[in-house]
């Protein structure tokens, strides 16, 4: 491992890197999101980029793109030139192209029609379809690609519409390749086919950015791995460095503090059992799975993004429908059809997406907090708002919530403050279990202290707690017990008796599948 | 620490000049299109030979108001789920003819009004369930009864019209409580206030009024509030029919009569001009019933106005288009962000 700040080294086929990015910094407004980054890569390599979801991989690959403006004082160099790529045309014109998750191909146009967006081919605004189709024919040829150029792009499958990408990134004379997660919804065969072309693409000189999280495909691909976290660059692998436990030690290699409420090597004792999730499946993305919780327990579900964690939260909360499985509360069985079933029942969820699955953003405080219970405030369906502003008062004073008064909207507020306004509709219904889903996500530090310790506070008052975060040292530093997923399995368990020590280490190996 | 890469949303304090700002975009938001209505009323009295504030032309105007106010009252509720009825004009049609036919058959008069106000029941109740239970646009659905219930109209009175010379409700459509000698407030406008203040109530002050904000706000959010959205939005629509079948009632009383193919045409596009004059969000979620009467007594004024200054009716139609425009123009900047 090359040590921090470190030049990667120059192996001996590499003459001299493509692109050269160093002393990169982006600050958000009071925040820095990436500091002092650099990273270097050469023709004919893939180089993969890692790190924890939210260690700075895609503001930079951001930057990269010209979607983002650095910070001044860096610089960022292409064949040994300084450039600026102050926009995405710049980014362009300098021959990177980044092929994103979600594809930017228009469905209802051609293969060839897309290759050539922005840029077609004919005159006196005349289309000439013909010399568009014939032009990007050799190079569709070279990659192998099962279609045509005239082939709608909307029957093609995800795995071919990457494959246009790909190649109209290629007929702009692309020559730094990136690939963001570009195996999340493919198949095995899908993943060796896009694989086969990515050595190819190697071996004619493309410089590739592969980012990923899953250790396998960094083990077949990559020929070095830079590390990114918390914003910093932490170091490089070479090829022979790269191992699944070196990377993962980089990837989490931090201290916690003492800002989590729970202290370590005290193992609290729980109440009994009061959800137990038998065999609970969607036939999708969640196979069947099952666990127990307690009384007073904080219980996490860590995993990587897209691991179905937030999937089977919303099996659990009634928010989807699952075909089997069953769920007993406090040790009776009951079914959950929806939404309002799991909350007459005492099992309240926290979404994780607050603006656009959680707030009335142009309601007031007040409304959003009494929108779960506010059939108790009617009289023979008359509503007697008095109720509700004095609970909506109450909310206010026990979560702390910073705003003019109950009566402003509450897409106003910042991020923490909306995040305790939806915590208070969840506690208004008086749950048993709570499901947190990336409870502390948009929220500013002091916000973040005071939702761990209520937490802390309503475990204490005998709540079952489950955490779904993608931030390691949250679930390490709030958790009792950790339920790991991947790819819609629970894959492990930390923390727990006769389990390893909840470890940032021990849940990535579980999260990436390294461990058995 | 990784918690230090979330950017922050924003200050928890609000500046004090923007809740100035803010309080006073809510004091403009309140009175909405009142202003303009006074200024349109007034600037007709004076060019039109100051007839127009003359307590009996406020009463045609009243009168003439009072159909689209209700039907746009039902309108309301469904736009403010984010939806669109476009089958009150049909509808309003269909239930006229029901309840003239009803009115004829000796013994039964009295089961006119019920036959009327059940027709448009009936068909909201039928646009609701495709709405909310099959999930198809509402634009669609209500295009499509738009389209059948008007022929079923028509097939109702094998196209023809049916007239009722001693039609038993009549009065609804041609008396009212008389003031003075001169000055009579017409029933038809009595039962838009009424039902304008029904709906006020049931928006504001009931939990079902709460949750049809909610559904037009953020219907994902609502569900996973514990919302029944389905049944929200089969309330909606079936008011919006029993709406235009009360509609039905009123220009069938008015008429004595009703036409399946003429009665009520296009009266949705007046509705929806209503609520959106009425400052009522087209994506749902943000409005009032209040408004919605000030928009459509806007449209009553304008008809009315025009014809007293001697307007021909080609340039009433140009006029009250652009003043639609125009009012919503008005409405998106009072609203920097609106969402019309």
């Amino acid at each position: 491992m090359a040590a921090d700040g470190a030049a990667p080294a120059m192996s001996a086929e590499h003459a001299r890197p493509v692109l050269e990015m160093f002393g990169i910094s982006k600050s958000f407004p009071g925040v820095k999101a990436l500091q002092n980054v650099q990273l270097a890569a050469y023709a004919g390599e893939v180089l993969a980029l890692m790190g924890e979801n939210g260690a700075g991989k895609s503001t930079l690959m951001k930057i990269l793109s010209g979607a983002y403006v650095a910070d001044p004082g860096g610089e960022i160099r292409i064949d040994g030139q300084p450039v600026k790529l102050g926009n995405p045309a710049a980014a362009r014109a300098a021959g990177i192209a980044i092929i994103y998750q979600e594809l930017a191909l228009a469905p209802n146009l051609t293969v060839a029609e897309n290759i050539h967006l922005g840029s077609e081919l004919g005159r006196a605004g005349l289309i000439d379809r013909v010399a568009m189709n014939e032009a990007c024919r050799p190079l569709l040829e070279r990659l192998g690609t099962p279609f045509r150029p005239q082939t709608l792009v909307a029957t093609l499958s995800v795995a071919e519409q990457q494959l246009v990408e790909i190649a109209r990134a290629l007929y702009r004379r692309a020559h730094i390749l990136v690939l963001d997660e570009p195996t999340t919804a493919l198949s095995a065969r899908e993943t060796d086919r896009l694989f086969a072309l990515i050595r190819q693409l190697r071996a004619e000189g493309i410089a590739l950015i592969y980012i990923s999280h899953r250790m396998a495909e960094i083990d077949e691909l990559a020929d070095r791995v830079a590390v990114l976290r918390d914003g910093t660059y932490v170091g490089m692998l070479e090829k022979q460095e790269i191992s699944s436990a070196s990377i993962v030690r980089m990837m989490v290699g931090r201290d916690l503090s003492g800002f989590y409420v729970k202290q370590r090597g005290v193992r609290p004792v729980f109440g009994p059992p009061v959800l137990e999730v038998d065999g609970l499946t969607d036939g999708a993305r969640v196979q069947p799975s099952s666990f127990t919780l307690h009384r007073g327990e904080v219980l996490g579900i860590a995993g990587l993004v897209g691991a179905g964690r937030t999937e089977l939260a919303r099996l659990i909360f009634g928010a989807d429908p699952h075909p089997s499985g069953r769920i007993r509360l406090d040790g009776k069985t009951i079914e959950i059809r929806s939404p309002r079933e799991a909350l007459d029942a005492g099992i309240a969820y926290l979404t994780e997406d607050r603006k656009a699955l959680g707030l009335f953003l142009d309601m007031s405080c007040a409304g959003n907090i009494n929108m779960g219970v506010i059939g108790r405030d009617a009289h023979g369906g008359v509503l007697d708002n008095r109720r509700g502003r004095s609970r909506a008062s109450g909310a206010f004073s026990m979560l702390k919530v910073r705003a003019a008064s109950t009566l402003v909207s509450v897409g106003g507020l910042s991020g923490g403050n909306q995040q305790k306004v939806l915590l208070g509709r969840l506690l208004e219904t008086g749950p048993k279990v709570l499901i947190l889903d990336e409870p502390t996500r948009g929220v500013d530090i002091g916000a973040k202290s005071e939702i761990y310790r209520l937490i802390g506070d309503l475990a204490a008052k005998g709540l079952g707690i489950i955490v779904i975060s993608s931030e390691m040292a949250e679930i390490v530093g709030i958790c009792d017990r950790v339920l790991v997923m991947r790819e819609g399995v629970i894959t492990g368990e930390v923390g727990g008796p006769d389990r390893p020590d909840i470890t940032q280490e021990a849940i990535m190996a579980y999260a990436a599948g390294v461990a058995a | 620490m990784s918690s230090a890469l979330v950017p922050p949303l924003g200050p928890a304090e609000i500046p004090s000049s923007v809740r100035t700002s803010e309080r006073l975009r809510s004091v403009m938001q309140a009175a909405g299109m009142l202003p303009v209505l006074v200024l349109l009323a007034v600037g007709f009295h004076f060019f039109g030979g100051h007839r127009f504030l003359s307590g009996q032309n406020l009463s045609i105007v009243a009168q003439q108001a009072a159909i689209n106010v209700v039907l746009s009252a039902g309108m309301t509720f469904v736009i403010l789920t984010g939806g669109i009825d476009l089958s009150v004009g049909s509808t309003l049609a269909f239930s006229a003819m029901g309840g003239l036919m009803v009115s004829l058959v000796p013994g039964l008069g009295w089961l006119a009004i019920p036959a009327c106000l059940g027709a448009g029941l009936l068909i909201g109740l039928l646009n609701g369930s495709l709405v909310a239970g099959l999930k198809i646009p509402p634009f669609i659905v209500t295009l499509g009864t738009l389209t059948a219930v008007r022929g079923l109209a028509r097939l109702m009175g094998e196209d023809r019209t049916i007239f009722n010379p001693s039609l038993s409700y009549a009065w609804i459509g041609n008396d009212g409580i008389p003031v003075t000698s001169t000055l009579v407030i017409p029933w038809l406008a009595v039962i838009a206030l009424v039902v304008i203040v029904a709906c006020w109530f049931v928006l504001r002050r009931t939990v079902l009024g709460v949750h049809i904000y909610a559904v037009g706000g953020n219907p994902a959010a609502a569900r996973l509030a514990g919302i029944n959205v389905p049944a929200v939005l089969m309330f909606v629509y079936a008011l919006s029919g029993l709406l235009a079948g009360l509609g039905g009632v009123m220009s069938s009383a008015r008429l004595y009569a009703a036409n399946g193919l003429q009665l009520g045409q296009s009266y949705e596009l007046d509705a929806i001009a209503a609520v959106i004059l009425g400052g009522t969000s087209f994506v749902g979620g943000i409005g009032s019933v209040w408004g919605t009467l000030v928009g459509g007594l806007m449209i009553a004024v304008l008809s009315n106005g025009l014809i007293l200054i001697g307007v021909s009716d080609i340039w009433q139609f140009i006029i009250k288009g652009l003043v639609i425009i125009i009012a919503v123009a008005l409405d998106r900047f009072r609203q920097p962000a609106a969402r019309t």
